[in-house]
């Protein structure tokens, strides 16, 4: 059953997704120690991008961006992947949203 | 202990002016306490079990089981209340026509007493998971005590709950023969930011990538995460950076859900009840 689901899901989001993800510059992030490393990635403008975000910590993390309009729970010991529309240039905030207050970082893009 | 208070606040509230709406919609109906608790125990139910199975819900689907997941259940969520508003408009008439008493056609809406018990339900499972992820991630990173934890999450909760309370009882002052009518537009707006809501993440899903440019940045003016932005969010579904998609699909289903009410109520509500 959980074989099932898992191709169906798997064929399901590769008719969907392909010709998004091919074209997809990657971010990666780890939380670790509550702290977002790195905390200033870079990535390119005007193309799709994907954010992997792996938590190493032992707490559930929800990472959250305004600007980037994504949220998503990263259980502990987990790894997430988010996709993004293309970015103008600019800086784009982040932050842990179980940990506001020390778990943030900016994406550079330009 | 502060931070257990306002995740837990700021989630309740949300889950809480749903549950409020739904019971001053409700008002009069006979058992909708009934659905009404059975829909809240579904949901923190749900909610445990989806804290639990966190991990493998996000590692679903080729990583996007938490997206589908959100993106369904507010669809779901959507489609209740449209059906409710729909149902309501098209029996509200003949039934006050029939029955005399103001109360009555709102008495009739246990029909749809189960589409509304799903809204809350689906309310509480969303965000009491968030919550029970929030409070056992601090529980085992064993930063506060236990009973910090509990006093900050109980607090949360009762300031979460009384202004769900104020809602409601601001609703109930509204005397029956407008209430339907205002509640009738309320479920509407709701109905029409959770599926605004949904698009957000099947965008983040990569399921989506139409118009995905950001249309109005009015985040310096009212955050949509301050508390009159957030209020405004459950409600109306204010969103401070919305992407073209939202917009659109918003005033879609506002359209398509006024719309409809119009068509199968023959005339508007408010006036019928008279």
């Amino acid at each position: 059953m959980k074989t099932r689901m898992t191709i169906a899901g798997l064929a399901l989001a590769a008719l969907l997704a392909a010709p998004f993800a091919a074209e997809a510059a990657t971010v990666r992030l780890t939380i670790k120690g509550g702290k977002f490393i790195p905390a200033e990635p870079h990535a390119p403008a005007n193309e799709p991008l994907t954010i992997v975000v792996k938590n190493l910590d032992s707490a559930a993390s929800e990472f959250e961006s305004k600007t980037l309009r994504v949220e998503k729970v990263v259980p502990p010991g987990g790894e997430v992947t988010m996709q993004i529309r293309p970015l103008n240039p600019g800086r784009y905030h982040f932050f842990d949203d179980f940990h506001q207050e020390t778990t943030e970082g900016d994406l550079v893009v330009e | 202990m502060i931070g257990a208070l306002i995740i837990v606040f700021r989630e309740v509230i949300e889950a809480g002016l749903i549950v409020g709406i739904v019971l001053a919609v409700t008002r009069g109906v006979p058992g909708r306490g009934l659905w009404v608790a059975g829909g809240v125990a579904a949901g923190v139910a749900g909610a445990a079990l989806l804290a639990v199975f966190a991990g493998a819900l996000s590692g679903a689907l080729a990583g996007i089981g938490q997206e589908i997941f959100n993106a369904s259940v507010l669809a779901l969520a959507v489609v209740m209340l449209a059906w409710h508003n729909i149902w309501m408009a098209s029996h509200g008439r003949e039934m006050a026509n029939q029955l005399r008493g103001a109360g009555r056609e709102v008495a009739e809406g246990r029909k749809t007493l189960a589409a509304l018990a799903i809204v809350v339900a689906v309310a509480v499972l969303r965000e009491g998971s968030e919550v029970v992820l929030f409070l056992y991630g601090i529980a085992a990173s064993g930063k506060e005590g236990f009973s910090a934890l509990l006093l900050g999450g109980l607090s949360g909760l009762v300031l979460g709950a009384a202004l769900s309370a104020l809602m409601f009882f601001g609703l109930v002052v509204i005397p029956p023969r407008y209430l339907f009518g205002v509640t009738t537009a309320l479920i509407t707006f709701l109905a029409a930011g959770m599926a605004a809501q949904c698009v957000v993440f099947l965008q983040q899903a990569g399921l989506l990538t139409a118009l995905s440019a950001t249309v109005w940045d009015s985040s310096a003016l009212l955050p949509d995460d301050s508390m009159f932005g957030r209020l405004l969010h459950v409600l109306f579904g204010y969103v401070d950076q919305p992407s073209g998609m939202q917009v659109l699909v918003y005033f879609a289903v506002l359209a398509a859900i006024f719309g409809a009410t119009r068509t199968f109520g023959a005339q508007p509500p408010a006036r019928a009840a008279a």
